[in-house]
């Protein structure tokens, strides 16, 4: 096995495992810490469901901030749901070709996918841009803003490259990711472009802990957003905040 | 007039997004509290020496405690959502008084002691180490807050700003560091019962005083009890209701609605206060010992019910917190909610027919009505989503002719602050006051010139305090602010037999 083959394969061991036990700590630390009073924005739903409805409207269709900024909700939206499918397509990368129904689907999501990659791409240049052209945007910016961008252009740029201009060996790079699944290792096609795009992923899985891209776990947490509205109906009280009750004087 | 420019109003409202002008209110601060108004509440006199690791500790103990601050700290990516949505960045053009980067001042420490990223990268992130000149951004940025959450309706991730700077001046109280103003009015809450410091005789004088008033006006026998054991509902309602201007014309509006429902009340000399500044510290304990006098006052009383009065931070605190404070009420009358605001129990009786309103009596005026933000965007009336919209101004159309809602970016829950919310109705903030109100004042400008309103209502204490001393600086008339139950003090018909 070649040099560059253990190398991408601890690399994505490592990554697999910051990714899942960093943000599971993190999501574990949203669990654990209490939202000792309702806050939720009004108008909210009056039920629990009603509120899991709305945090699925803010996660798939981006609801506030549609109602914030019409261009900055297009450009995420190419963003985000051109990246979607682009993962949807990558799932053959993954699962054999054996296991129905799954792989009919994969391959149905395969033309989308493909295209989705330049809204995915166009959509990271228009926010990239925000960040320079826009003067308040460009105050709010640290470097780690444009950095992340970068990155996600990185790997967008040279994977778009690989199905549109120059294209690698896909059926050594699913050989080499089912290897890694199932622990009998495969060699890596040694592509140049293969092993920018490869190596971007792992940065991204393994920075996600520790940078903004807690958003994506952080929806769900949002208390102003997963909250029903019935503080009259229900007392709501923290684990920490129990003892007081005994401190009232009546 | 003032030592500061005055903003030139804008005639399309909600539209304009300013240049940047960085460090335009770095010069405006509210006082700093004194021992005496900082002992008493638990917090050390003045800044202690080992500020910085008390500051830090304290910061570990509220991302323990507040999911809040834990997630928002986190999930922030800087999109700018928000930046052009709150009201003091639209008045100051100060590019700190943006949302996000307010948040700023504070996640940057957190990055820097509470996160793997910030310990590794440091500035790359956006992490910097707390110094005094720090500290003393926090003091003066969290303290251009009014914590109106209008930001949080605009977040794709529901970030409320107000969280962060409640948070903040927690942190900087429990060093020693807190604002007088706040500081001061709780102690006087704790030592005579209200934010005004008004003494249960003075109080017991204003209201004979406004028994004898409503006599001589109407002829009706209209009471204005205190201490009452027995009464059915005890109203809590701002002390600034006993004797501000437009405030009483609304407390002598909800006097005029029980006599005419025939429901006795009180208020209590002991919970003689709706407000909690206790929210605007972001002081779970002070809210926590504010709240319970209220319930020590019912039990006291023997009261059945309990009816807020207009005022909005309060009506948050009573809303969504006083089940979790001072709940459960398992001792009042199950049949109504606890607590309700008293445009709840106006508005049912107008659709019941237990009282009865001559809109003729508010002839002449054509309303609009100011949201309140807490009322707007943190609470709720009557039973269903936006009854916190509909109820005010339904209770305003059955008291005048003509009713006409301003532009629809700045009301229901897209309500802009009235620039004097969340504690900073102090006089040595007056510059930021004046500017904050800019984006409501271009929006009832809009409605003077193109509709013909005369009056806006508003349902908040401070509201009214704050636009009645702003509306003159942009040349508007400072009584053309009037309560909403004021309206229905007017309108209403003493009397009259019922159905």
């Amino acid at each position: 096995m070649s040099v560059v083959t253990n190398i991408y394969a601890v690399l994505f061991y490592v990554a697999t495992l910051v990714l899942v036990l960093g943000v599971g700590a993190k999501v574990a630390s949203y669990a654990r810490t209490p939202a000792p009073l309702k806050i939720p924005t009004m108008p909210a739903p009056l039920t629990k469901a009603g509120a899991a409805f709305r945090v699925g409207r803010e996660v798939v269709i981006f609801e506030s901030l549609f109602r914030s900024d019409k261009w900055l909700w297009l450009f995420a939206a190419m963003f985000h749901f051109g990246l979607l499918l682009v993962l949807l397509r990558h799932a053959r990368y993954f699962v054999s070709s054996d296991f129905e129904p799954l792989w009919t689907l994969i391959v149905l999501v395969q033309p989308f996918g493909k295209y989705a990659a330049f809204a995915m791409v166009a959509g990271l240049l228009a926010l990239l841009g925000r960040r320079f052209v826009l003067a308040r945007v460009r105050y709010i910016t640290q470097p780690s803003d444009v950095l992340m961008l970068l990155l996600l252009l990185g790997i967008g740029v040279t994977g778009a490259c690989m199905t549109f201009v120059t294209h690698t060996d896909v059926v050594g790079v699913k050989s080499f990711f089912m290897g890694l699944m199932t622990l009998r290792w495969q060699p890596l096609p040694a592509d140049p472009i293969l092993l920018v795009h490869l190596a971007c992923v792992a940065v991204l899985m393994m920075v996600f802990p520790i940078s903004k891209l807690l958003h994506v776990p952080g929806i769900f947490f949002s208390p102003t957003r997963n909250q029903a509205d019935d503080s009259r109906e229900r007392r709501h009280l923290a684990p920490w905040a129990v003892r007081m009750d005994a401190e009232r004087t009546n | 007039m003032a030592d500061f420019q005055i903003p030139v109003l804008s005639d399309e409202p909600a539209e304009f997004v300013p240049e940047l002008q960085p460090g335009t209110m770095a010069h405006l601060r509210p006082f700093v509290a004194k021992p005496d108004h900082n002992v008493p509440l638990g917090f050390p006199g003045e800044l202690v020496d080992d500020w910085k690791d008390k500051a830090i500790g304290r910061m570990g103990d509220l991302l323990n405690r507040y999911r809040s601050l834990r997630v928002y700290l986190d999930s922030c990516v800087k999109c700018g959502s928000c930046a052009d949505k709150c009201h003091y960045f639209l008045g100051t053009n100060d590019p700190k008084n943006m949302p996000v980067a307010r948040q700023d001042l504070l996640r940057s420490v957190y990055r820097r002691y509470f996160t793997t990223s910030g310990k590794l990268f440091g500035p790359l992130v956006g992490a910097r180490d707390l110094t005094q000149e720090v500290l003393e951004e926090w003091y003066t940025y969290f303290h251009q807050c009014s914590q109106c959450r209008r930001c949080s309706v605009f977040c794709p991730y529901g970030i409320d700003t107000a969280e962060i700077s409640m948070a903040a001046r927690d942190i900087m109280d429990h060093v020693g560091y807190g604002m007088k103003y706040c500081n001061e009015i709780i102690t006087k809450v704790h030592k005579i019962g209200n934010n005004l410091g008004l003494p249960g005789p003075a109080l017991q004088d204003t209201l004979d005083g406004l028994e004898e008033d409503v006599k001589d006006g109407t002829g009706h026998d209209v009471k204005f009890p205190m201490d009452v054991k027995g009464a059915e509902v005890l109203l809590v309602t701002p002390s600034a209701d006993f004797f501000a201007e437009p405030h009483v014309d609304g407390l002598i509006g909800y006097a005029k609605v029980f006599h005419q429902a025939g429901v006795s009340w009180t208020v209590s000399s002991y919970a003689s206060e709706a407000g909690n500044f206790g929210m605007f510290i972001g002081s779970y304990e002070q809210m926590f010992k504010i709240s319970n006098r209220i319930r020590k006052a019912a039990l006291e009383l023997g009261v059945k019910r309990i009816v807020f009065g207009e005022c909005g931070h309060a009506w948050r605190v009573a809303y969504s917190f006083l089940n979790t404070y001072a709940g459960p009420w398992d001792f009042l009358d199950p049949r109504y909610p606890v607590p309700q605001h008293i445009l709840e129990f106006t508005n049912d009786l107008i659709r019941n027919g237990g009282i009865r309103l001559d809109k003729d009596a508010n002839s002449g005026m054509v309303l609009t009505v100011h949201d309140s933000c807490n009322v707007a965007r943190a609470s709720r009336m009557g039973n269903v989503p936006g009854g916190q919209f509909s109820v005010p101004r339904d209770v305003i159309r059955a008291c005048v002719p003509k009713f006409v809602d301003m532009h629809p970016d700045t009301i229901h829950d897209k309500t802009f602050c009235c620039g004097g919310g969340g504690g900073l109705l102090t006089d040595d903030l007056m510059e930021l006051r004046v500017k904050g109100a800019k984006p409501r004042m271009e929006a009832l400008k809009q409605v003077i010139e193109q509709q013909g309103v005369t009056h806006m209502a508003a349902m908040c204490a401070i509201c009214k305090s704050q636009f009645t001393k702003v509306l003159p600086y942009y040349g508007m008339k400072m009584d053309m602010i009037v309560s909403v139950h004021g309206l229905v003090s007017n309108a209403i018909q003493l009397g009259v037999n019922k159905d």
